[in-house]
């Protein structure tokens, strides 16, 4: 056994962290908010170059054949830094939904960052993702691919997650065996576990640089016991998502109830990364101009998306307890 | 990244289940902490010593295996999905031997452990004091130089087994002019010797499962100076990071303790008031068992423990409180006569004090791991 990430793995994060911190996502995140996608295509360009979404395509379509981990360690950078833009679908859900005809079709496009996907799937995904960016939908409920048709918008509590309502569209049938819908909640997964650290991290330096009664806030109890909780929750939650990421590349029989354990847990520690970091900051953190509701937002959002926190003990439960 | 169990592992864990399955008592030994279980329990002790699973982490010339952190990890969960007992030699053998490996002499290893392995020789543990509890810098109990050796004066508290133990470890003050870290001096002391008193203290349950113990010019050779003079605050911090880290909690305890839980649901009829909290007690367990995985993996590449074992202490300590409360809660009525998960609740409420409470693991954490500073201190 060895359950740690290996060292090219991590230079693999730390290019995708080197390509992001240097690129402005959060202006990125919102110009896409407010339908300027250029600069978001220009991030998701330096992803692609990277390899972010050819990481899960074959390599006859012109992937990397990378597996789930190499995936999720990609996704919690992507998370750290609030990347806009259909990546869930297009390099978690598309690669492992695609067979056939359709993947020829489709995946060698969509390795090289040229077309992206929105997905719907049931009640856990009712709306589709930047789809009027995406070039074809996944439906993983009735398994089809198709054309994307769009009946109008629906605004979401984070900004940068611009959603639609989709009309019939034509389509053909895919068959995935529902590994894409996991492959989809173990991406989510790490995106939180991203968000969740760049809200911990945030709110220790600004704890360490804010005085107040003429102490340093971050010297008081009140706040460090706040942090420390986070810090552990984070901690925690880490070897869940890379634990249901070894299930998905091992084909685990158990990667449902791996998925769902890492969604709950990480879903809960992002969250209680998002209201500390608010909490910490004051009245600065509660600003449109500040970063920090970038992550709160998209964090409370993706707390619901892909199978909201009951769906998912519900999951555990039928695994553990042989019912929900 | 994997989570594969190597083949030398996986048999090293069949025995220990197959030896496990033959001998692990039928009925549960009565409580360590009254004088009949204590001496049960020691009996076990010595029967898990013959077979060589007392101390599986140990070098084989101490009755150990020499298995690896994983190895020692899958032992746990192997023992305590057998609902083996309780390990009245745990003190000793996960707090006071690695400091014996880390900072005791030859001879010291070669006359203590053995004797620690088989039961022979139970150890308490001597930190807290009346005025040191959580700031055991504070401690009063002294240790002065005479012929050969110190003779040992003041009161511990709270010392865990110390009602039925032979022996005890702990630190005293040996230069009242140092500071309050330095001048202080680790000893082992016979808890039988001349001038030592040890008064029980009946827990929660009603058994006398920690005790006070006062010395009164006990003497001490210098042989059972751990570490040099002086030194005894470094010395414990080994121990320390062993009690809150890999070693006391193994995950297989709480794992094995979620999966009764899921199962006692399954069995009330899988009632919805409780569902979630079911199956955040599984969750949670799940999340600490892959945590100690990672931290495995991470011994074997030649990494340290350090302050990330309070992440680990508080974690698995709010863990077990909830996964017990909700075990209660679930039992409605029977949550006050259920004597096994009534234990365990009494058991777990202990976890978030001994050992460093919460409230120190937070400011380790927030000042160590994440970098904030130091709060003022006297």
């Amino acid at each position: 056994m060895k359950f740690t990430i290996s060292p090219e793995q991590r230079q693999f994060a730390g290019s995708v962290q080197d390509l992001l911190s240097g690129a402005d996502p959060a202006g990125a995140a919102r110009a896409w908010a407010r339908g300027r996608s250029g600069p978001g295509r220009k991030l998701l360009r330096g992803l692609a170059d990277l390899g972010v979404p050819a990481l899960l395509v074959d390599e006859r379509h012109g992937g990397l054949g990378g597996d789930p981990v190499d995936l999720v360690v990609a996704f919690e950078v992507i998370g750290y830094h609030a990347v806009p833009g259909p990546v869930v679908e297009s390099a978690a859900v598309a690669p492992v939904a695609l067979t056939g005809g359709a993947a020829r079709r489709w995946l060698p496009a969509v390795a090289a960052g040229e077309s992206f996907a929105t997905v719907l799937a049931g009640p856990e995904v009712p709306l589709a993702l930047d789809a009027d960016v995406a070039d074809f939908v996944l439906d993983l409920r009735a398994g089809t691919v198709g054309e994307v048709r769009i009946a109008h918008r629906v605004r979401s509590i984070d900004p940068a997650r611009r959603l639609f309502r989709l009309a019939p569209g034509e389509s053909s049938p895919v068959d995935e065996g529902g590994r894409a819908f996991e492959t989809g909640a173990l991406a989510v997964c790490a995106q939180l576990l991203g968000a969740g650290q760049w809200l911990l991290d945030t709110a220790v330096g600004y704890a360490k640089q804010r005085s107040q009664y003429g102490r340093l806030i971050g010297e008081y109890q009140a706040i460090k016991h706040l942090l420390a909780d986070v810090a552990t929750q984070l901690e925690l939650a880490r070897p869940l998502v890379h634990g249901a990421a070894v299930a998905a590349a091992g084909g685990d029989p158990l990667l449902p109830r791996e998925v769902s354990a890492a969604k709950v847990f990480a879903g809960q520690a992002a969250y209680l990364a998002a209201r500390t970091a608010l909490q910490v900051h004051g009245a600065i953190g509660y600003t449109e101009e500040h970063d920090l509701g970038l992550r709160l937002t998209k964090v409370r959002a993706l707390l619901g998306a892909w199978g909201s926190a009951s769906f998912h003990r519900a999951r555990v439960r039928r695994a553990v307890a042989g019912a929900a | 990244m994997d989570l594969d169990i190597d083949a030398e592992s996986a048999a090293f864990r069949d025995e220990a289940r197959d030896w496990l399955a033959e001998h692990v008592p039928r009925s549960p030994l009565p409580s360590m902490d009254t004088a009949e279980g204590f001496a049960r329990h020691r009996e076990w002790e010595a029967q898990l010593a013959e077979a060589r699973w007392s101390v599986v982490s140990w070098p084989r010339e101490y009755h150990g295996r020499a298995c690896t952190p994983l190895q020692w990890l899958l032992f746990e969960e192997e023992y305590y999905a057998a609902g083996a007992p309780g390990r009245v030699g745990q003190n000793g053998i996960f707090m006071l031997a690695p400091t014996l490996f880390a900072h005791g002499t030859p001879e010291q290893r070669d006359r203590i452990l053995p004797s620690m392995a088989t039961g022979a020789q139970v150890w308490a543990q001597a930190w807290s004091e009346p005025e040191a509890g959580s700031d055991i810098a504070a401690l009063r109990s002294s240790a002065v130089r005479t012929d050969g050796g110190w003779l040992l004066s003041g009161q511990k508290t709270w010392s865990s087994r110390a009602a039925f133990a032979d022996r005890a470890f702990g630190l005293f003050r040996t230069d009242p002019d140092a500071g309050r870290h330095r001048g202080l001096t680790y000893f082992m002391l016979d808890l039988r010797a001349e001038g030592v008193t040890v008064r029980p203290i009946p827990q929660l349950d009603g058994e006398p499962g920690f005790a006070e113990i006062f010395l009164d010019k006990v003497f001490v050779p210098d042989d059972d100076v751990l570490g040099e003079p002086g030194q005894g605050w470094r010395v414990a911090m080994t121990t320390a990071n062993n009690e809150r880290g890999l070693s006391l909690r193994s995950p297989g305890r709480f794992v094995a303790a979620a999966g009764r839980l899921a199962e006692l649901w399954r069995e009330q009829g899988r009632p919805a008031s409780v569902a979630d909290r079911v199956a955040d007690a599984w969750i949670g367990a799940r999340a600490y068992q892959l945590y100690t995985f990672g931290t495995a993996s991470r011994l074997a590449e030649g990494a340290e423990l350090g302050p990330e074992s309070s992440v680990n202490k508080l974690f698995w300590s709010q863990v077990d409180v909830a996964l017990h409360e909700t075990a209660l809660d679930l039992l409605g009525p029977a949550g006050e006569t259920d004597e096994s998960w009534v234990d365990g609740y009494l058991f777990s409420l202990a976890g978030p004090i001994y050992g460093g409470t919460d409230q120190i693991q937070r400011n380790t954490i927030a000042e160590r791991l994440l970098g904030l500073p130091r709060e003022a201190r006297r």
